[in-house]
């Protein structure tokens, strides 16, 4: 192999490896690791079984809430949120059709939410405002319409 | 019999042609699907005759992503592999046979989607459920590109047998790395089609289990996209050498940079699912892990490349740290189109290692962050690749000549692609940072503030998205004239020779029961337990819906 090129691999390679272990150290050490809840659900019994058959905004403790929300074609169940600013609010989903997506621009919350499966994901929001909510996978028709707010104040 | 394997035939030539116009024929309606979606989505345009944009979008993925790159490649390959080690009338028939089953599959396949039966999206990601005949036609695109593989084995195998010892010439062995890649890949997509989507379509089953339908097509996903870029890899590394005036930097680092690529581009299909539920993190890390092995051999091509550029403009007698440059044919179209395409390669694939980011990933995953990235990669750096290829290609196919005046034509072809995907991708790019989803037909998002910043960017994918029209319009123009127009004459079929001063290729290099030993292992370690893990805690499956797509 040429020099040259054995100097490019090994430095190329190094900054893989760099990325890999800053990665692996946030994902794993600090816990940023992408939403991957592994709790399932009869995707056809959705409105009967805990903790869906009451959806809603649920006080967990100070400035703590938990989201338990259903998603289907094509709305968010329960729909225009309002929390205080400061809060930590975990989103506990499920979907009763197909596969929607749930993200909100601006933050790093972006999960699939698939029937038969519970996903979950966290965000603290310490800015005052409102924030849209959209279905960024593909479930239909009226896909561009599914949308919500979230207003922390 | 092995026919004169030194020119292509008549036959050959046929055949090759009769993929090419599937190809550009398919060029042309994706790209007027994709220009309508532009409009769609940038507020100017309302479709009439109640045509959906998701059935647009449907068309304008299927036509360009699965039926133009499979019919060009599989015909590109079938030319390399006619001119390097020949095809004999057995193998011709039945690369014939695997063309005419590919076409019935589309044809079944698109009817489906005109019909508005099959607003699913090319990806048509269960329980979303299209109607039967969608699913058939798509696996009998694959089960006929599965005949175009064997055929180009058995070519590779026949040429070994009359030439014993020698190593395979170098763009046969590329081709059959890349036709082992895709029938390992597409077993995967074969099985969840053919398993389970086609009895669910029928109403044979009852439900369908999602995420496993998912892993299955994501499986085939990733190794999809290097099928793309693997010929195109193939002109840069054997055919551009020629173009320039040079030779072949090192046989051996291109043989191995393709192995590597077999390696590594099917264990790692979970980077596409980093955000779902019911995967384990440590494999969707182990994954990402694995994802970022294949981009070496990708580096490897770079350097070799621009390797081959200086060696080349230094022979010429040009001097200096960059004065070599000069010494490159950048008025020759089938050296420019490829070029640019890979320069675009580097911001395409520096997108490509944040999107495979694990966690960075959540920034991005399924904004229009991701469809600017393909852009940039298959619509950008693949196809002007394949353009480049076709200025040469085609005209020696017919018996025609690369005119002065296409060639002119077609370095304009070339500059319209790269301004108007600048302006399409970037704003692309820009608005998925910004958050703005793929996918998705014009909305306001009732008035939010956040959705109006997007509006803009819309616009500005509309007036890139009309620009890249105007370049499809010109290639398809010069497509049609190369084939029925051009003066008659012989063009030049470029296929390099290796450097003297490059080492001599290995022999283990062709030791293809190591490499696929290696493939199928690595596939077993990066999916088995996950795999295992995903079907034990299965949820009980989804039932079909159909009505919301219509």
């Amino acid at each position: 192999m040429n020099r040259l090129e054995e100097l490019w691999l090994t430095v190329s390679v190094g900054i893989l490896v760099i990325f890999m272990f800053i990665i692996g150290y946030q994902t794993f050490a600090l816990g940023m690791g992408p939403p991957s809840h592994k709790e399932t659900i009869d995707p056809q019994q959705v409105d009967q079984i805990e903790p869906f058959d009451e959806p809603g905004l649920k006080m967990l403790g100070d400035k703590q809430y938990e989201v338990v929300m259903i998603l289907q074609a094509f709305a968010f169940t329960p729909s225009h949120i309002e929390i205080p600013i400061g809060s930590e609010v975990e989103f506990t989903m499920t979907s009763k059709d197909v596969t929607h997506g749930f993200q909100i621009p601006g933050t790093n919350i972006n999960a699939m939410v698939m029937p038969g499966h519970i996903q979950k994901i966290s965000h603290t929001f310490n800015e005052p405002g409102e924030y849209l909510v959209v279905c960024n996978e593909y479930c239909g028709i009226g896909h561009q319409a599914m949308s919500t707010t979230i207003t922390v104040k | 019999m092995i026919k004169n394997s030194v020119a292509l035939n008549k036959l050959d030539s046929k055949l090759v042609m009769a993929h090419m116009y599937v190809a550009f024929i398919s060029l042309f309606i994706g790209g007027l699907m994709g220009l309508l979606q532009t409009l769609v989505r940038s507020g100017t345009l309302v479709l009439p005759f109640g045509i959906s944009y998701y059935q647009l979008l449907t068309v304008h993925g299927v036509i360009l992503a699965l039926v133009l790159t499979t019919f060009f490649i599989i015909g590109f390959q079938f030319a390399l592999m006619s001119k390097t080690v020949g095809m004999s009338d057995k193998q011709r028939d039945s690369a014939w046979f695997g063309f005419w089953i590919m076409l019935f599959g589309t044809v079944t396949t698109a009817i489906t989607i005109l019909l508005g039966k099959a607003n699913v999206l090319y990806t048509f990601y269960a329980p979303l459920k299209a109607y039967p005949t969608f699913y058939i036609g798509l696996a009998l695109v694959v089960v006929g590109s599965w005949i175009g593989c064997f055929t180009n084995f058995r070519q590779l195998y026949v040429w070994k047998k009359k030439h014993p010892g020698e190593k395979s010439p170098l763009l046969a062995f590329m081709v059959v790395i890349n036709m082992l890649l895709w029938f390992i890949a597409t077993l995967g997509v074969a099985a969840t089609v053919i398993i389970q989507l086609i009895p669910w379509s029928l109403g044979m089953v009852d439900t369908v289990n999602v995420l496993v339908s998912r892993t299955l097509f994501w499986y085939f996903g990733h190794p999809l996209v290097y099928f793309w870029l693997l010929p195109a890899y193939m002109a840069w590394y054997a055919i551009i050498p020629k173009i320039i005036g040079g030779k072949i930097f090192s046989d051996s680092l291109a043989r191995l940079a393709f192995v590597l690529f077999l390696m590594f581009s099917i264990p790692v299909g979970f980077h596409h699912q980093l955000t779902e539920p019911g995967i384990d993190p440590v494999w969707k890390f182990i994954q990402v892990v694995l994802t970022f092995m294949v981009i070496i051999p990708s580096l490897l091509t770079a350097f070799s490349m621009f390797a081959t550029f200086e060696v080349t403009g230094r022979s010429k007698g040009y001097t200096g740290l960059f004065g070599w440059l000069k010494g490159l044919p950048w008025k020759d179209v089938r050296f420019f189109a490829p070029m640019v395409g890979m320069i675009t390669f580097i911001p395409a694939g520096t997108g490509g290692i944040i999107n495979a980011s694990n966690q960075m990933n959540q920034v991005v995953h399924n904004t229009i962050w991701v469809t600017g990235h393909f852009h940039l990669t298959v619509g950008t750096t693949v196809i002007l690749t394949f353009f480049g290829i076709s200025y040469w290609l085609i005209p020696s196919l017919t018996g025609r000549k690369l005119t002065k005046k296409i060639n002119t034509l077609g370095m304009i072809q070339t500059i319209v692609w790269a301004f108007g995907m600048s302006i399409m991708s970037g704003s692309m790019h820009i608005a998925g940072l910004l958050g703005a989803p793929r996918r998705s037909s014009y909305s306001t998002y009732g008035g939010s503030e956040q959705a109006t910043e997007w509006i803009g960017y819309q616009i500005a994918q509309a007036i890139g998205g009309s620009i890249l029209f105007i370049g499809i319009i010109l290639m398809v123009y010069i497509f049609f004239y190369m084939v029925f127009a051009a003066p008659k004459g012989q063009e030049e079929f470029p296929i390099a020779e290796v450097s003297e001063d490059a080492e001599p290729t290995p022999k283990f290099l062709e030791n293809w029961k190591l490499w696929i030993g290696i493939t199928v292992a690595l596939i077993l370690f990066a999916y088995t337990i996950p795999f295992l893990d995903i079907i034990h805690h299965s949820p009980p499956g989804s039932p079909g819906f159909d009505k919301i797509i219509r």
